[in-house]
């Protein structure tokens, strides 16, 4: 039996033809567009490594554990962490419920109506909007509309005002969740005799709650590191001392700050007496805290992941 | 268990007759007398009895003009070349048109000889009356004993032994039991498509139903796991009525007692398919001896 080679038998010709030039320009930019984003990504972070690395590793603790303080030796980001704290607590508390319940309204019960349709491009559109514009908006309604039950310029203000930032986050990355479950759970649920509470309540939710709390925790990530909406709804941005803070009544009604204030706070002090030093340890602190819920929200959907 | 037949309690009659006999509350005119006592109904009851059935999703019209009544305790299949109808039909049987929002239903569906889209008939009751197998299929991702006993929860079984013993005679009928018993607990996604099925059916039949839709139950599985669902539906004939749509015409030569032949009909000027129901009758009439020249050139693989 004669061997054939590959090129060449006959008018077939298998060979390859010549180079591939695009193609390997193409793979090329791909792969740069990579490392350039990557890159770019490093120098941030070591830059913040580099330039705080001496509060970081001379007085860690009583950086983490100390106020804000006019001495740039004392102070610390407690109040910022806490503050953000707060403010995470609030959110969880406020735009993750409207926001699942939205989704779900919105992908189980809605009908598919023109203001249906009309509503979801809607909040996509908000999702959009920039958080100053939230800023305004919560200042405007719950610092001096509601000012009576929220207090005026206080962390719950802070709070319900980074809930709206975010809630059209929650609602879209919720509703992919919903979405993402066949529909043959449904219809096999319903076929059963199930209402369509008894159907989402006991099969889409549990089915779609992993990629609810993932959506739901980077929408979070994303509200603990804004500054801006809280700059205009009164975060503390200078030194402030507060008592005790004991109380619930003191927590809620007394000023507040956040890390993202703190950073900013401090970043824009003059240069040379050691705050640009403090600022860059604070993001990094930050930056900590950020990719701890980051990393939490990967591993509840490793963890949990429906794979259909 | 409280029967939830109609949405309106003042028309559930307290005390209802035994499971089987189905009241929706209501004297319906063509309510066709039933065997009164103790004496068995004929098998030759009629359980469903469409009239003048037709379905429009939108301005399209998907089905019109059906007219067929369905024995208890037999198979019936309905056959038919691709956008005949035929499982748009069957999803009116348990009402899942209801879920298209766009479908609207014309006509009448009698079951037992109550119309199953009087304003007053809950669908929910009648899902679980009449209980369906998809194409697909669609376990729930639980366990298996989950699977089947979700139905009968929320039917309102609470007690556990009287769940678990559900469990296992559904499974049972299912002829899954033997090849699931030790692994219960175990995701219903690891078992094989042919056994998901079953668990399916098996499912369906946790609830009690008297009727089973099936929409076209084996498409989806190899020959060997087709034959073992085929088996399966003769097995449980004896107790529940089946309805079985299906694009393989041996299978509804195989398994059932009467067969519908349904068409496309393409309007020449807009191009819309209708689907009709062209001819009813015994599974042997249709496929030896059909009276209308579609079906013949159908059953003999000329069309379709």
């Amino acid at each position: 039996m004669a061997v054939t080679t590959v090129a060449g038998v006959g008018d077939v010709s298998l060979a390859r033809r010549g180079h591939d030039v695009k193609g390997r320009l193409f793979h090329l930019l791909v792969v740069l567009s990579v490392v350039l984003a990557f890159v770019i990504l490093a120098a941030l972070v070591w830059d913040m490594i580099a330039g705080g690395e001496s509060v970081l590793t001379e007085r860690l603790w009583s950086f983490l554990t100390s106020g804000l303080n006019s001495d740039p030796e004392l102070a610390g980001v407690w109040q910022g962490v806490k503050g953000t704290l707060q403010l995470s607590i609030i959110v969880v508390a406020v735009a993750f419920p409207l926001g699942i319940g939205s989704a779900i309204y919105i992908e189980e019960y809605a009908s598919d109506s023109r203001l249906t349709r009309f509503i979801s491009v809607n909040i996509r559109n908000l999702a959009g909007v920039p958080s100053i514009v939230f800023g305004l908006l919560g200042l405007a309604i719950f610092v001096q509309a509601l000012g009576g039950v929220t207090g005026g310029r206080t962390v719950i203000a802070g709070g319900l005002t980074l809930s709206a930032l975010v809630l059209p986050i929650v609602i879209i990355t919720s509703q992919e969740a919903l979405r993402a479950v066949p529909s043959g759970i449904r219809v096999g649920a319903l076929a059963l005799g199930a209402t369509r509470w008894e159907t989402t309540r006991h099969h889409v939710l549990p089915a779609a709650l992993p990629g609810i709390l993932t959506g739901n925790v980077l929408a979070l990530a994303r509200a603990a590191g804004e500054a801006a909406p809280l700059l205009l709804v009164g975060a503390v941005s200078g030194v402030f001392f507060v008592g005790a803070q004991g109380t619930l009544e003191q927590i809620l009604h007394g000023r507040f700050t956040a890390m993202p204030m703190v950073i900013f706070s401090w970043a824009r002090l003059p240069a040379g007496q050691g705050w640009n030093v403090l600022a860059a340890a604070a993001s990094l602190v930050l930056l900590v805290l950020i990719f701890v819920m980051n990393g939490f929200a990967i591993w509840l959907r490793n963890r949990y992941e429906q794979r259909w | 268990m409280v029967m939830r037949l109609s949405p309106d309690p003042s028309i559930t009659t307290a005390a209802l007759p035994a499971r089987r006999q189905v009241n929706f509350g209501m004297m319906h005119p063509e309510t066709r007398t039933k065997p009164e006592g103790g004496a068995p109904p004929s098998a030759d009851e009629v359980i469903f009895d469409v009239v003048d059935l037709s379905v429009r999703y939108g301005g399209f019209t998907a089905v019109r003009d059906v007219a067929l009544q369905i024995n208890r305790r037999q198979i019936t299949a309905m056959i038919g070349p691709s956008g005949c109808g035929k499982s748009t039909v069957l999803r009116c049987f348990n009402r899942m048109n209801d879920l298209i929002e766009i479908a609207r239903v014309d006509g009448r569906i009698l079951f037992h000889g109550v119309d199953l889209y009087d304003p007053a008939v809950d669908p929910v009751e009648v899902r679980r009356r009449i209980g369906m197998v998809f194409q697909k299929p669609n376990p729930f991702p639980k366990s298996i004993y989950d699977n089947v006993a979700f139905g009968p929860k929320v039917a309102g079984t609470r007690d556990k032994a009287e769940l678990d013993d559900i469990v296992e005679q559904s499974l049972q009928k299912a002829a899954l039991w033997d090849e699931v018993k030790d692994r219960i607990d175990d995701n219903a996604y690891g078992l094989s498509g042919g056994q998901q099925q079953r668990l399916c059916i098996a499912r369906a039949l946790a609830v009690d139903p008297e009727v089973l839709l099936m929409d076209e139950p084996c498409s989806a599985l190899d020959p060997i796991a087709t034959a073992r669902i085929e088996d399966l539906m003769q097995q449980i004939k004896d107790e529940y009525t089946i309805v079985i749509v299906t694009h393989n015409m041996q299978q509804a030569a195989r398994v059932s007692d009467r067969t519908a032949f349904f068409v496309t009909e393409v309007n020449e000027e807009s191009d819309r398919r209708t689907g009709v129901l062209v001819e009813y009758d015994h599974t042997d009439v249709i496929f030896s001896n059909p009276s209308d020249e579609r079906t013949e050139q159908y059953v003999t693989g000329r069309f379709g």
